[in-house]
């Protein structure tokens, strides 16, 4: 019984992300425990969950990222297991330790494996040496801007430069000469040393300063494989998700199946993918991220991510699959068997607190909120009319996915679910992506990681 | 004179000059965070800095004075 082993689950998350493992967690007959800070108090998962514990001030540095906090919560609340949803607590190792040390279960990956993945340098050795594609870049860390003059000249411009503990596409900057690679070593080292700071010098994963370079690929899509590691052994891939729209390096929309592959592409990526799990044991859900070449028909490993995804309804929608639910039983020792036979077409849209036009931040409170519902609409949003956006936490108010049976089917759901969506009060991208759905490369499918630039240029 | 204010809630997280310090039109005065986004205030003008009107952990709200520059 799942409720032996893991029941009651601590969800160590906030907003949209909380709310939606509460749902899984409920529905499989578990007790749901929620964490919050005072800023959130007022949000519908607090409400949700089955007991929700304050665990202290707005700053997650105090709160949510307070690993002492969040043991302590879950030890004083009876709790089993600990879910770390995405972002916060989710890639830190020294955390998954803690867990499994206190006698808890850990739903995600090893501490090895977070490890292993979360400094992208170590990574992309790791998938190199694993006959996954790679694209030209630093085996070792570049500490200096000497050495990144150096790097660069020998992969040659344009090259990427990022750090090597970072995620989200914070301190990421492409650099076309040597005055540009300045710069974006700069930005690089700055975002590197606030990785540093906010992991507390804990020594974690994210608190390496350490930075990374590789081969640019221009007309570029980002195109991930959703996978999951089995306790028998087994590693299966269920099927890609396309994020070429981004804004910042930051996803905003993302689609299942990938308009922008070959039937041919996407059968070897689904296949490294597989590799790059097995090639570190990897056990529950994952994301190996890739740049696809959309000219060259060619994919490169770009990063894996060793948690639940923001996108990972897109996947849901076109398997059937509960990943969460799939979490829980990989977690309790559990080998399900898994059919995976996508059909149809979905798309996320992320619903950010921020202004259509620059996409600055647009934190403010909730006047008035409105879902779409109907069929082919899924809406996971963490917020509800009356509550406060506050600027502590990253934009995501809401994620508006739409299926249909194909891509002509799922955009027309889309165009008509984005119009009945209405938030007043904060910013909000919702005209973007209103205009999105009218902009003729994204409606032909032919489109890169350049779209959102086009279409602000 | 010109007065620096806050264009939306943010957190401070870096206090780039101090008062004294001689600006230049793009320099960097402040920089705040909103939404784990890093949001540069900049000098709109030359000048010198007159007063730095906020503290690198403060919450502020949109309107609020950052800085004057003289």
């Amino acid at each position: 019984m799942l409720s032996d082993t893991l029941g009651p689950v601590l969800i160590a998350n906030r907003g949209e992300i909380a709310r939606r493992i509460i749902r899984t967690v409920k529905a499989l007959g578990l007790r749901a425990v929620a964490v919050y800070s005072d800023a959130d108090a007022d949000l519908p998962f607090v409400r949700e969950a089955d007991e929700a514990v304050l665990i202290g001030p707005a700053n997650p540095a105090q709160s949510y990222l307070d690993t002492d906090k969040v043991l302590r919560a879950a030890r004083d609340t009876g709790a089993k297991a600990v879910h770390p949803g995405y972002g916060f607590l989710s890639e830190n190792a020294a955390f998954a330790r803690a867990v499994i040390d206190a006698g808890m279960v850990w739903i995600g990956p090893s501490p090895e494996s977070i490890d292993q993945m979360g400094d992208k340098i170590n990574a992309r050795n790791l998938m190199e040496d694993a006959g996954v594609p790679v694209a030209a870049g630093t085996r070792e860390p570049v500490t200096d801007l000497g050495l990144a003059l150096e790097a660069a000249e020998r992969i040659g411009y344009p090259v990427m430069v990022k750090t090597a503990g970072g995620g989200g596409g914070i301190g990421m900057s492409v650099a076309r000469d040597e005055e540009g690679l300045g710069k974006a070593f700069e930005q690089a080292a700055r975002a590197a040393a606030r990785f540093a700071a906010a992991a507390g010098g804990e020594g974690g994963a994210l608190a390496g300063p350490a930075i990374l370079l590789e081969r640019y690929i221009e007309r570029a899509r980002h195109v991930e494989v959703q996978i999951l590691g089995l306790p028998d052994g087994r590693v299966l891939a269920l099927g890609e998700r396309d994020c070429s729209v981004q804004r910042r390096h930051q996803k905003v929309v993302e689609e299942s199946p990938s308009p922008g592959i070959t039937p041919e592409l996407r059968e070897r990526m689904l296949a490294a993918a597989v590799r790059a799990g097995e090639a570190v044991g990897y056990l529950g859900a994952g994301t190996v991220e890739c740049l696809v070449d959309a000219d060259k028909q060619d994919f490169v490993f770009l990063e894996m991510n060793t948690r639940l995804q923001v996108e990972h309804p897109v996947t849901e929608l076109v398997t059937g699959l509960d990943l969460v639910e799939l979490q829980l039983r990989v977690a309790a020792g559990e080998s399900p068997e898994v059919r995976v036979v996508p059909s149809g077409h979905a798309v996320e849209f992320r619903v950010y607190a921020e202004d259509p036009k620059r996409f600055f931040p647009g934190p403010g409170r909730i006047t008035a909120w409105s879902e779409p519902s109907g069929s082919g609409v899924r809406v996971d949003s963490g917020y509800e009319e009356g509550n406060t956006v506050t600027p502590f936490y990253d934009p995501l108010m809401a994620k508006l996915c739409v299926f249909g049976a194909n891509r002509v089917e799922a955009l027309e759901n889309a165009r008509k679910a984005v119009a009945e969506f209405i938030v007043e009060g904060p910013k909000n991208n919702l005209p973007f992506c209103a205009e999105l759905l009218e902009d003729a490369e994204f409606r032909s499918g032919d489109y890169d990681t350049g779209l959102v630039g086009r279409m602000r240029a | 004179m010109a007065e620096i204010h806050a264009e939306m809630v943010a957190n401070v997280w870096k206090v780039v000059a101090k008062e004294g310090d001689q600006v230049s039109e793009g320099d960097t005065l402040v920089i705040l965070e909103s939404m784990k986004m890093e949001i540069p205030v900049l000098a709109e003008d030359d000048g010198v800095v007159a007063q730095i009107k906020v503290n690198e952990g403060d919450v502020i709200q949109e309107g609020d004075l950052i800085a004057v520059i003289e």
